[in-house]
């Protein structure tokens, strides 16, 4: 054994560590001063942006908090303004034929990728063929259905050469339909959508993501990304509109705990907040009313029942007894007080021109429900001496227990025991679609506004088709608004499908969501909107405090 | 030298001189002379007390609040203590009685941490006891196994323990016992290590004692100080961990509760609701506190070399 | 020793090749996988997508994959962060991890030990009472409720010191979530000092040291502390593991980008090759500290042999 007392050898072996590690925290304090420092004149933009992106591949993003991001580097063919309306983007004007079938989009004069390489039509036709490619999995593979043989390329049957889109010239791009569509350019306008730097894709290949390769289209591009610590945007100098856009640098943060973004903003550490813990609302309605808002977005929460065989619920009277007694009203305004809008209807009203379909007992008092829901209850063989027993199943989340608690106890009263139960998200969908649960909780947001997009998850041959709804009425009715061109005939075809739902009970719509964001005052150019799209281009920050 | 066996204390002993081998010493037994020595130690002797206040309170209290555990109060959702609503501690966000839950929920967290602790004492004890002892192969390979099931992923441990037993509290019992008897061997096999070599190991060796008892009887006695305290450690660590998994979805289910969770939930409303975090922290700090006093008594009481 | 801890370096390799085993068969018999979420995928694209991951093939062909895989030192590309692989997700998050807990364990170290050995010295007067409570608030109140507290008070409040936020490791941004972390630990480490103290200053050879007529200092550094410190030891191998990679409170109440999160969030998210990487890393961890713990024995009490 050596000499050297344990004493000493430990002291010098802390010592190592001690010297390893603090190289790392000084060294970093003196750049961190430089970073930190929001500078006077420097227009730096901070977000909280709740959760670290899987992706900064547009066609591999599906959450806010990730198309966020993307549609601050890519633009698409058609953008969003700061009020979250349908404006030109990368595509100056378009127009259809007079069938509805050929679409033919023109580009903007002398675009540029932010290396200076030419932006032509050519890579909005690869974008295209790309996210369509069965490899890409897109998600939202179904909206693009209507662009002729999209549904072959994308199971695989034909080549991705073989899709309906084509680029005659550099600055045209033309888009076969096989039937008129309401939402092409809805969906066009999403984010995964855009155009893509074909040169850089082909050439990094699972790598064209990263600072060093990534070339955008859009308002910045990308400087810094470390994983769950911050995402750098700095602006694009080849943007088409770049002297429009104000800020120097926007740093996307993603703090998953609603209160840590919260406390952060509170210390002004960061300008923007997206998400709000539900137990401080009132508490900033009080405080920072002038920071706070609250908005409907495209999004339902809902229950869904099994209405397969064997199922407990598959009785309609049980179900419409459940809807009956649900006081929607106490779980938005007690439970949950963040301004969500009760809802006596499924697809949310923030759709704006989709006519709604309504619940007809809305109107009713609570006396009158709760006594037609003894009654159906009776009817059905239960009641407070010959309980119902039910498992209710949610994903494990704070808000969605506190809901299921205050379900259960007001259905007591109906002689119905209800047994909670709660797993990982993951787990809870898949034994949602598999058909393995009684009543189960469900989220939707829509990735465009139609109504179409909330209502096909429920025919019968959709993978997601929770409450295992086979209805021939219902899917005939889906089916054409899928094909239907004329906005007022697919609109009522949509209400009647809606309408569907709600008298049979196929679910228990709870609210149509809001969501809450912090923006400093400071700054200028954020709007509210119900697809809750805020393009960093349009914001300014005040800086003369 | 360390005993394991007092010396006869006070009159009775017949002097060797009488010729006769000495009657058998009517001194006290290990556990009487702990259990005086005990109750010395006011700090441990109040602790008692107060802990058994709170396992009565939560054992009979449910019974005694005119509250349900999973009744909704739709009149006072998340208010303060208030004597008039007859919430003595008031209402959690779902507006259910805050103290009857936190009764029923020590219920919980108190018997997790019980048979927990014992689970990880039991195995921990003896394991890590055998292992130092013996040593060389045995003893690596032991604490190889150990180090495996440090590395194993927890969290995939617990699901797959559900997937195979369904949703069952003794299955969070299980879990939580089979992570905690670990730290416990590791700490048992050290402290055996440094006694294996004392004189007194020796002497039991000298006399042809058996391995099991020398262990047993001599190598465990001796390495209790570190372990109680330990123990009293672990609770804490025990009662966080359910929390965790029930939070996970993966421990208990509503409307069943525990301090952990209650302290979970309350912890969010800290700023705005705040009893709804101090009054399950009070129990749990109330428990805690107590634990750690009356093992510190216990250490003291049962420590042979301060007779 | 230098024999001993070769041999125990050789072995960590089997061992190793059991955990990860175990690990990965483990994981996959949880119900739910990488691709399940609210909305499902057509059933022929989810089947590509499997086939991509090569997940349609026979487990134990996934299995031989994956070691062929990590001989080569390829983790895979993670499941949910598809931009990055998963030694780059462990090789960044690493360091911040690394930091953090290294000064929480310093702090701990240089606080609880000399807690404890006061508290042994005094024993059972107020002064061990009252440093005893002090260090029993640390366990009695858990860190996810210590560490929102500070961040409130102290980042919100007073605007002393950052929210949150990393900034490359700033100490104003590490202090905080220091603070947080090490209180659980100065508890436990003063607790057991305390114990193992006062077990060692009641044994022979300290009634030795003091006849020879050393002052009691000496008597308690040099003789005393030395085998005192062996339960902490014990204690500390796993705790260190377990604090270095991460506390997955801390840092996301923080906003510190280590690997805590991925412990938890892989196995939620049912990512496989990030799970198996953090498994692999963890326990390679584990196996390292044990074996110093273990060479630190010996030179804590020199009694202590390995023969075998």
């Amino acid at each position: 054994m050596s000499p050297t007392s344990p004493m000493q050898c430990a002291a010098s072996l802390s010592a190592g560590l001690l010297l390893s590690v603090l190289p790392l925290s000084l060294g970093a304090s003196g750049s961190a001063m430089a970073a930190e420092s929001t500078s006077q004149s420097e227009q730096i933009l901070r977000i909280a942006n709740g959760a670290e992106p899987g992706s900064l591949d547009p066609q591999q993003t599906n959450g806010t908090w990730e198309t966020r991001i993307t549609r601050d580097l890519f633009e698409p063919l058609i953008a969003y303004s700061a009020d979250g309306k349908l404006i030109p983007g990368l595509a100056e004007r378009w127009e259809s034929s007079a069938d509805g079938v050929s679409w033919t989009f023109h580009l903007r004069e002398g675009l540029e990728w932010s290396d200076g390489t030419p932006l032509t039509a050519e890579d909005a036709v690869f974008a295209l063929r790309r996210l369509l490619t069965p490899a890409t999995a897109a998600h939202n593979a179904t909206l693009y259905y209507p662009i002729v043989n999209t549904r072959a390329v994308n199971t695989g049957a034909l080549a991705p050469e073989q899709l309906g889109v084509a680029a005659p010239d550099a600055q045209t791009l033309t888009i076969t339909l096989s039937h008129p569509s309401a939402t092409l350019e809805q969906t066009l306008a999403m984010s995964e959508a855009a155009p893509l730097p074909r040169h850089v894709i082909t050439a990094n290949g699972a790598d064209w993501t990263r600072p060093a390769n990534m070339v955008t289209s859009g308002a910045f591009v990308l400087n810094e990304w470390t994983p769950q610590s911050h995402i750098t945007l700095t602006p694009n100098a080849r943007y088409h509109a770049a002297d429009t856009v104000a800020l120097d640098e926007v740093v996307y943060l993603p703090i998953e705990e609603s209160h840590a973004a919260l406390n952060r903003f509170r210390a002004s550490e960061v300008e923007i907040a997206y998400g709000v813990p539900a137990s401080h609302y009132t508490w900033i309605q009080d405080n920072l009313a002038a920071a706070l808002h609250t908005y409907p977005i495209l999004g339902e929460y809902f229950y869904v029942f099994n209405l397969r065989e064997g199922s407990p619920v598959a009785d309609q009277r049980i179900r419409r007894a459940l809807n009956l007694a649900t006081r929607r009203e106490v779980i938005t305004e007690r439970i949950l007080g963040m301004g969500q809008i009760p809802s006596w209807h499924f697809v949310p009203r923030a759709l704006g021109e989709h006519q709604g379909a309504r619940f007809d007992f809305a109107d009713w008092s609570m006396d009158r429900r709760m006594a037609k829901a003894r009654e159906l209850m009776a009817d059905a063989g239960y009641g407070p001496e010959t309980p119902l027993e039910l498992t209710l199943r949610y994903n494990t989340l704070e808000d969605h227990k506190k809901i299921a608690v205050a379900l259960g106890a007001m259905w007591k009263p109906l002689g119905v025991k209800v047994t909670l139960t709660n797993t990982e998200a993951a787990v809870h969908y898949r034994d949602l679609a598999l058909g393995d649960f009684e009543v189960g909780r469900y989220g939707m947001i829509a990735t465009i506004a139609d109504a179409y997009d909330f209502l096909n998850a429920f025919s019968s041959d959709n993978t997601s088709n929770a409450p295992g709804l086979s209805s021939p009425t219902y899917d005939a009715l889906i089916e054409a608004a899928a094909r239907e061109g004329d906005v007022g005939t697919r609109q009522r075809q949509l209400h009647d499908a809606e309408q569907y739902l709600l008298d049979n009970d196929v679910v228990l719509p709870l609210y149509d969501y809001v969501t809450s964001s912090l923006v400093d005052p400071a700054i200028s150019g954020w709007a509210p909107n119900a697809l809750d799209v805020h393009p960093s281009r349009y914001l300014q920050l005040d800086t003369s405090h | 030298m360390s005993q394991t066996t007092p010396a006869p204390h006070g009159t009775g002993g017949a002097s060797a001189f009488d010729g006769q081998p000495p009657a058998a010493p009517a001194g006290d037994s290990l556990t009487r002379d702990a259990w005086r020595r005990l109750k010395q130690n006011r700090a441990a002797m109040c602790s008692l007390v107060v802990m058994a206040v709170i396992v009565l309170a939560c054992l009979i209290g449910p019974w005694l609040t005119p509250f349900e555990l999973d009744e909704v109060d739709w009149n006072a959702i998340g208010t303060g203590p208030d004597l008039a609503s007859g919430h003595v501690f008031g209402t959690d966000v779902n507006g259910r009685d805050l103290l009857t839950r936190t009764l029923h929920g020590g219920q919980i967290s108190l018997s997790v941490a019980l048979v927990a602790t014992f689970v990880s004492l039991v195995i921990g004890v003896l394991y890590g006891a055998v292992s130092g002892y013996f040593g060389g192969r045995t003893d690596n390979l032991m604490m190889r196994f150990v180090d495996i099931m440090y590395s194993l992923p927890f969290m995939f441990l617990v699901i797959l323990l559900m997937v195979v037993f369904g949703r069952n509290i003794f299955l969070i019992y299980a879990a939580i016992g089979a992570v905690e008897w670990l730290d416990m061997s590791r700490i048992v096999r050290g402290q055996v290590l440094a006694l294996k070599k004392r004189e007194f190991v020796e002497a039991a060796h000298a006399l042809g004692v058996r391995d099991l008892q020398v262990v047993t009887r001599h190598l465990i006695p001796n390495a209790l100080g570190p372990v109680i305290v330990y123990v009293t450690l672990t609770v804490p660590k025990v009662i966080l961990l359910e929390s965790f998994l029930s939070f996970l979805g993966l421990g208990v289910q509503e409307p069943l509760t525990s301090w952990g969770v209650l302290i979970s939930e309350g912890k969010d409303m800290m700023e705005t609701a705040p009893w709804m975090l101090l009054v399950p922290s009070a129990f749990l700090a109330a428990t805690l506190f107590c634990l750690n006093f009356l093992g510190d008594g216990l250490r003291d009481a049962l420590d042979p070399k301060t007779r | 020793m230098l024999s001993y801890t070769l041999k125990r370096l050789l072995q960590a390799i089997p061992t190793l090749l059991v955990v990860i085993t175990l690990s990965f068969f483990l994981m996959r018999v949880a119900p739910g996988g990488p691709f399940d979420g609210e909305r499902r995928l057509p059933p022929e694209i989810e089947q590509n997508l499997r086939a991509a991951y090569h997940l349609d093939e026979p487990l134990p062909m996934q299995y031989l994959r994956y070691l062929g895989d990590l001989v080569q030192g390829d983790l895979g590309p993670s499941f949910k962060y598809k931009d990055f692989d998963v030694s780059e997700l462990i090789s960044q998050g690493f360091p911040a991890s690394l930091e953090l807990g290294m000064w929480a364990i310093l702090a701990a170290l240089l606080i609880g030990v000399p807690l404890g050995v006061i508290a042994a010295i005094r024993r059972n007067s107020t002064a061990d009472y009252v440093v005893m409570s002090t260090a029993l608030a640390g366990i009695a109140v858990p860190n996810f409720v210590i560490a929102p507290l500070l961040a409130l008070v102290f980042g919100v409040l007073l605007g002393w010191l950052p929210a949150g936020g990393w900034n490359g490791g700033a100490w104003q941004n590490l202090l905080l979530p220091v603070v947080a972390l090490s209180i659980q630990q100065i508890a436990y480490i003063a607790r057991m000092m305390r114990a193992s103290m006062i077990e060692v200053l009641g044994s022979h050879y300290i009634r030795t040291a003091r006849a020879k007529g050393l002052s009691e200092w000496k008597v308690i550094l040099r003789h005393a502390l030395r085998p005192a410190m062996l339960p902490v030891v014990s204690y500390l191998g796993p705790a260190i593991a377990g604090i270095i990679t991460g506390s997955v409170v801390i840092e996301q109440i923080f906003g510190i980008p280590g690997i805590g999160r991925y412990f938890v969030q892989g196995a939620l998210n049912r990512d496989y090759t990030l799970v198996m990487g953090t498994v692999v890393f963890y326990g390679a961890l584990i196996l390292l500290l044990n074996l110093i713990v273990d060479l630190l024995y010996s030179m804590l009490d020199p009694q202590i042999r390995y023969d075998d």
